[in-house]
């Protein structure tokens, strides 16, 4: 089988030297890290071998020899390294060599032991692919599925096919520590070899975040403690933050600043992902709201905004009570049960006089509510929006309470109606079986019976007109929710650092390989690039999204036009842990 | 070792297939589709800007010739950066893999690799496709639960779709590798 050579772009300009790094043997592959150059003591070389095996678990060896022939060619240092075979022993001995001023190389793989069969030769050939050390290390392999079984068992031991590479790589970063102005007993080439690489910012940062973290995590802790007390626990206030998305809100934001400033550190690298995700994502919400608070409060739009509001109820409510004059007359040119059509139409005009009132009643205090809730946008964008929800869904509560009126008038009937029917045609709901059974009435039961029945068939359409009028103001409502809803959720779950990462740094995220052919000699051995195949942005959001809120709608299309015909009511928006009604 | 065929799609359009010999266990075959043409480039432009011209007159707002005029520059650029294809190429190397590579008409690649571990078979299979049945080369895949089974099955040349003879060169090849890489693997 033919022997692959992953050698580090880094190194094809390296001294002569040994090659040092790992051999896979079920791909009959050998990993180069990194070139011993002249002179070096056997000894001192096996021992830092050992060490970087034991700090890394990486099974670094001697794999053979580097020869770069920068002047006429040297017999002697042909000889020499001949005889490192016998020092440093290692089945199969890797041999490299480079020419000067040429492209391309000669490499040899020997087998010490010879092979039983006498047909196959003792040596083996050699196919080159050039990687680059850097990106190698810093990438991260995202395999296309996750095998359901596969996950637990061989993760660090095993890693299958080019993985293997990417893992050593990424393992043995104990071998590149030193580079070649360190005074150490051995002179190593690799990709830091010319100068280890850091960076003044991330230093400092990762020294402030120490003790930023803790008093974040304590003012966090503060906070949270505080929003547990018992005031929090009584009837009135927990069942409003139950139902204002803007408390749903700020609990995740807690949550997720919480788990941004622990004081553990992550323990892999998804959930240092995670961690920048959220920091990204909070920072950009933050600046967002600023940007908004800056708009509002310039140009006294805030009060402009609180004289709009009152006419604008004010006009919603008018609106109201001409589409309930229409209904009470002759609406679509259907025809109305008089006396019915009056009483409800009376009842809900009498409500949206007591709103009107109540809108009235408030209006020298909007403007400083307003101001007030404004502040709050700098808490973040997505703040702001459930504040707005929540003002639509206080302003628009009267269609609510029309709605909840209309949907359980037409359930009663719609209730009665089926009984009625039941006893209509002779049969009876069995309770205790839940079936329905044949029941023999009475003469007067059955009068009865049917006399409400036809009162209750020919009521029907009346109440049926005003419960459709009033479920689909409801659902208009509901839709605007939703939209701001599904902002806020794009705000909270875009993996933003993930994406930044994908545009600037390619590399880091990587979903395979990709080879490109390099010059090719007949009869010299096969040259291959490998380079990184970067993950595509669908995938980048799809693995790195963030856990939004979950107030999604918990209905399919299905039962939602069943619950709409039978009039049961309807709770689009159900925040988690909520009882059902 | 390079040369160069001329075949034909599905469709009668001409494809050049050119194949690459680098050793006896790596080839690579590059199938160049038909550019884009100018007839049709013309007819969908000049067809856009009619549209356009007629809603104008009906509505006598310039806004529309000009959001026409960026409508047919943007859907161009979208076309060739996201849609034509004019070249896939297939790489397959003994003990590394299969490589196939897809080269959009604005320069950009989108390249996919599978690991020879993965790789069972290289067959040519039929499918219908609108009113036709066609062949098509594809790559299967083994299933690590099942020693026998198929988990995937990733066809090759799709947007070339080349007819059998071009397909039958293609599998002749890449036969000849996957038998020489398994006569290679088995003795030591």
């Amino acid at each position: 089988m033919v022997l692959k050579a992953f050698f580090p772009t880094c190194c094809a300009s390296a001294d002569s030297g040994l090659l040092v790094g790992r051999w896979v043997p079920e791909q009959n592959s050998a990993v180069v890290l990194a070139v011993v150059h002249f002179p070096f003591i056997p000894i001192q070389v096996k021992e830092l071998l050992a060490q970087v095996q034991q700090a890394s678990g990486v099974g670094v060896a001697v794999l053979g020899t580097w020869c770069h022939r920068r002047q006429e060619p040297e017999e002697s240092l042909g000889h020499f390294l001949e005889g490192l075979g016998a020092i440093f022993s290692h089945e199969p001995w890797l041999q490299l060599c480079r020419e000067r001023g040429s492209k391309f190389w000669s490499c040899k793989a020997t087998h010490r032991q010879v092979p039983t069969s006498p047909s196959a030769p003792g040596e083996d050939q050699v196919m080159l692919i050039f990687y680059d050390q850097r990106k190698v290390l810093l990438s991260q392999l995202h395999p296309p599925t996750a095998l359901p079984d596969h996950q637990a068992g061989d993760a660090t031991a095993s890693t299958r096919g080019l993985a293997a590479v990417f893992d050593t790589v990424a393992r043995s970063e104990a071998l590149f520590r030193s580079d070649r102005f360190d005074e150490g007993l051995v002179r190593l080439s690799h990709w830091q070899s010319e100068g280890v690489e850091a960076s003044i910012l991330v230093e400092l940062a990762k020294q402030a975040s120490g003790p930023v973290c803790l008093l974040m995590a304590y003012l966090l802790s503060l906070i949270s403690a505080a929003s547990t007390c018992r005031v929090f626990k009584l009837w009135p206030l927990s069942f409003i933050c139950s139902k204002l998305s803007t408390c749903e809100q700020l609990r995740h934001r807690l949550e997720q600043l919480t788990f941004i400033f622990s004081t553990q550190k992550a323990e892999n690298a998804s959930q240092l992902m995670r961690k920048a995700n959220m920091l990204v994502s909070v920072l950009l919400d933050v600046a967002l709201g600023l940007t908004l608070l800056s708009w509002l409060h310039g140009k006294d739009r805030i009060g402009q905004l609180a004289d709009a509001l009152v006419p604008v109820a004010d006009w919603v409510a008018e609106e109201l009570q001409h589409l309930l004059q229409w209904l009470m007359g002759a609406p679509a040119g259907l025809k109305m049960n008089r006396a019915l059509d009056q009483v409800l139409g009376r009842f809900f005009l009498y409500h949206i006089h007591l709103w009107i009132s109540y809108i009235h009643l408030m209006s020298p205090f909007i403007e400083r509510i307003l101001w007030h809730m404004g502040l709050s946008a700098c808490l973040g964008l997505t703040v702001a929006l459930s504040i707005l929800s929540d003002i639509i869904a206080l302003l628009t509560f009267h269609i609510y309470c029309f709605y909840v009126y209309g949907a359980r008038l037409y359930c009663l009937k719609i209730c009665g109606l089926s009984s009625l029917w039941r006893l209509f045609r002779g049969k009876k709901w069995n309770v205790l079986r839940q079936r329905v059974d044949s029941c023999s009435y009475d003469l007067d039961q059955l009068f009865i019976g049917t006399l409400l029945f036809t009162i209750l068939v020919f009521l029907l359409p009346t109440t049926a007109l005003y419960y459709l009028v009033f479920t689909l103001l409801r659902l208009l409502v509901v839709t605007v929710q939703g939209l701001i809803h599904l902002l806020v959720d794009l705000v909270n779950s875009l993996p933003l650092y993930a994406l930044g990462l994908r545009l600037c740094r390619p590399y880091r995220l990587s979903a395979g390989v990709k080879f490109q052919v390099l010059e090719h000699e007949a009869g010299r051995p096969l040259r291959l690039l490998m380079q990184i195949n970067p993950l595509p942005y669908n995938r980048v959001v799809h693995t790195y999204r963030l856990p939004s809120c979950g107030c999604h709608p918990k209905h399919s299309w299905g039962s939602l036009c069943r619950k709409l015909f039978f009039g049961e009511l309807i709770y689009p928006w159900r925040q988690r842990g909520d009882k059902q009604d | 070792m390079e040369d160069e065929l001329s075949f034909s799609d599905i469709y009668g359009g001409r494809l050049a297939l050119q194949r690459r010999h680098y050793s006896p266990s790596c080839r690579e075959f590059c199938l160049s589709c038909p550019r884009l043409s100018l007839r049709s480039l013309t007819a969908v432009t000049c067809s856009v800007w009619l549209a356009a011209y007629g809603l104008f007159t009906l509505c006598e707002n310039s806004m529309i010739l000009s959001a026409a005029i960026f409508i047919t520059l943007i859907g161009l650029l979208g076309y060739l950066h996201f849609v034509k294809i004019d070249q896939e190429t297939l790489l397959i190397i003994d003990s590394l893999g299969i490589q196939m590579t897809s080269t959009y008409a604005s320069g950009k690649e989108s390249t996919t690799f599978i690991e020879m571990g993965k790789v069972k078979d290289v067959i040519i299979n039929e499918a219908i496709y609108m009113q036709k049945v066609i062949y098509y080369l594809c790559i299967l895949l083994n299933d690590p639960m099942e020693p026998n089974g198929i988990s995937q099955v990733v066809p090759v040349f799709q947007s070339a779709k080349p007819r059998l003879d071009c397909l039958i060169e293609v599998y002749r090849s890449c036969q000849e590798i996957l038998a020489h890489g398994k006569a290679t693997s088995t003795s030591p």
